[in-house]
């Protein structure tokens, strides 16, 4: 072999390695940018939240006729299909993903707090369903209830979908566990006047849940997570 | 392989014609082997007679291999012309037809040409005067090209030739060629004398020869504009069994020749070439295992959803977030590979002096690795089983 085709052999090693580098660092970067955006919605949705309680305590006293879907937050839908795609991206077990995951789910929880807060002050019948599932244990009719639960958002977009990883080792989803009775059977759903285990199919979600066929209007807010995750 | 290509980019100009009034040009026999080649040889063989050659310097030698249609009948009708000579023997493939030829050569070069492929009428000037260039050169390996590529089997070949053109090339300038193809390969008739005649070699006769060449350290380069054409098989099958032969052959002789793999003194062959075929045919491999791997899993994801949710055909949205673009380290080597893929066929096509339309580009891109993974795969079973190829 000539000392000229060495010398070809590392050049051509060291321009192949910094394409490579090269590509894997943007594609960091652009890692990094999803990450970013994720955290500036979770904060448009903190502020929107926040906002919404105001508004609630400043009407206190008003009709119920000036509250409506739409003092609840908009964006949950668009951060719940983000870190859908974030953990299918950089694997479910990504501490950056966990931490934005902890993040989305207390927003989750104050969102069903604030419509829990407006159903009692215009007593109405809370029409939201809490889905619990596990990334940790094999769970294949959780992926089947996703896909339920994804296409009644789809049919009601008036339903208010919270989807929970039972494992997510945050306190406020432990206490929402205790109130609800949880057990640790998955897929888990808890409707309105009881909890089911296991897969449910779509007749029987509607069969338990009342008036959901009221939901269908698409006038209202369109929140909470219409790309329920899969695990 | 770019790097060379750059390094070397002035040798892309076109051949100079060798001068046909030069006394001293070399003699030049062309062996043509069949074996039921009836609707082709006589086509073959006027490509031969309209070569821009000194007839007295030319000859061309018909070997029948023992056909069983009228192929020497067809033959016959051409043994009135001085340059011709034909012979007949019993059937042993087509190696023994080309040693046959071989042996009754007397002339400086001998050549050989598949029966299926015709000669452009100034190839063989452009590579005499490669071998009046280097006299250390035993072979020239010509430009291969699709003969009327009149259905979508054949266009596909057609890209995949005039990339194998632009690849040859720069392998010629490594000094890696490893086939110095059946139609239309010249050597120097004294390489024989040195390190022997054709062998049998898995029905890849000529990837044997020239890997043999390489460990006798004999240089073979190509000349990139000495034009030939071969019929390609027109139906799927045919090419596969054609192209399960070269791939066998292609296995088999590595094992054979395993020697020149990372061998210092065989160059580029043994540190490019044969590593790099055999790492894009396992590359295929499992390219294809994750395919259907993925695409099994897709499919399964869809039933599944089916079953519980019914089927909703939905129009595509065309609200696009770039968050969700699918922009990763994958995707953006991809995308690089595809640009440096039609850069590279942009140069093959200067280069052949070709025409490949989008279509055609397309589905060699998109399908012909799939269909390549058929033989691909079959070439290990068949290696690990040990079971032999047939030549049609």
């Amino acid at each position: 072999m000539k000392k000229n085709d060495i010398i070809k052999y590392i050049l051509a090693f060291v321009i192949t390695g910094t394409i490579f580098i090269t590509a894997f660092l943007l594609s960091d970067r652009l890692s990094a940018n999803r990450m970013e955006n994720i955290r500036s919605v979770e904060d448009r949705i903190s502020i929107d939240i926040l906002s919404s309680e105001t508004q609630f305590a400043l009407l206190r006293d008003s009709s119920c006729k000036q509250f409506s879907d739409s003092i609840l937050s908009q964006e949950l839908n668009t951060l719940a299909q983000k870190l859908d795609f974030m953990e299918r991206d950089l694997g479910t077990e990504n501490d950056e993903v966990l931490h934005l995951k902890r993040y989305y789910s207390l927003l989750q929880i104050k969102d069903y707090i604030l419509m829990h807060q407006l159903s009692e002050r215009c007593s109405i019948k809370p029409t939201s369903i809490i889905y619990f599932y596990s990334n940790k244990e094999e769970c294949p009719d959780c992926v089947k209830q996703a896909y339920v639960l994804s296409y009644l958002r789809e049919k009601y977009p008036r339903l208010r979908v919270y989807a929970f990883d039972y494992d997510l080792n945050l306190s406020a989803i432990d206490t929402l566990i205790k109130l609800n009775k949880v057990e640790r059977r998955f897929p888990a759903l808890v409707l309105p006047d009881n909890v089911l285990y296991g897969f449910t199919s779509i007749e029987n979600v509607e069969k338990h849940v009342p008036n959901i066929k009221d939901l269908s209007n698409t006038n209202a807010s369109s929140s909470a997570s219409s790309t329920i995750s899969t695990k | 392989m770019l790097l060379t290509l750059f390094e070397h980019r002035k040798s892309l100009s076109p051949t100079p014609l060798v001068n046909t009034q030069d006394k001293s040009l070399p003699t030049v026999t062309i062996v043509v082997p069949c074996f039921n080649e009836q609707n082709t040889i006589q086509r073959t063989v006027t490509s031969l007679l309209q070569l821009d050659y000194p007839k007295n310097k030319l000859s061309i030698s018909i070997v029948d291999d023992g056909s069983t249609d009228s192929t020497w009948e067809k033959i016959q009708t051409l043994q009135n012309n001085p340059q011709i000579e034909i012979f007949k023997k019993e059937n042993g493939g087509k190696y023994t037809a080309l040693n046959y030829g071989i042996t009754k050569a007397t002339t400086d070069l001998v050549g050989c040409l598949d029966a299926d492929s015709f000669v452009s009428s100034d190839a063989l000037r452009k590579m005499v005067q490669k071998f009046q260039d280097n006299t250390e050169v035993m072979a020239i390996a010509p430009a291969v090209k699709i003969w009327k590529p009149n259905n979508m089997i054949r266009s596909v070949q057609y890209v995949e030739y005039t990339y194998g053109i632009f690849i040859k090339k720069i392998f010629s300038m490594l000094g890696a060629i490893h086939v110095t193809p059946g139609p239309f390969s010249i050597f120097r008739r004294k390489v024989f004398a040195e390190i022997g005649l054709f062998k049998h070699a898995h029905n890849t006769e000529d990837m044997e020869i020239a890997l043999r060449m390489h460990r006798h350290s004999k240089k073979i380069e190509n000349c990139h504009d000495a034009f030939v054409y071969t019929v390609g098989p027109d139906t799927f099958r045919k090419l596969h069994t054609q192209r399960l032969r070269w791939t066998y052959g292609f296995l088999r002789n590595s094992i054979d020749y395993k020697d020149l793999f990372f061998n210092k003194k065989n160059g580029n062959i043994g540190f490019l070439t044969l590593p790099f075929s055999v790492i894009s045919l396992v590359g295929v491999v499992i390219a294809l295992i994750l395919s259907i791997f993925i695409g099994a899993q897709n499919l399964s994801a869809s039933i599944q959803r089916w079953s519980v949710v019914g089927f909703h055909p939905r129009l595509p949205s065309f609200n696009f977030d770039f968050f969700f673009a699918p922009i990763n380290g994958f995707t953006l080597i991809t995308t690089l590979s595809l640009v440096i893929a039609i850069s590279m066929l942009i140069g093959a096509q200067r280069i052949a002096q070709g025409n490949i339309c989008l279509r055609d580009f397309t589905f060699y891109m998109a399908l012909y690795p799939f269909i390549a993974a058929t033989w691909i795969v079959r070439s290990f079973y068949n290696l690990v089983f040990m079971k032999s190829t047939s030549w049609r």
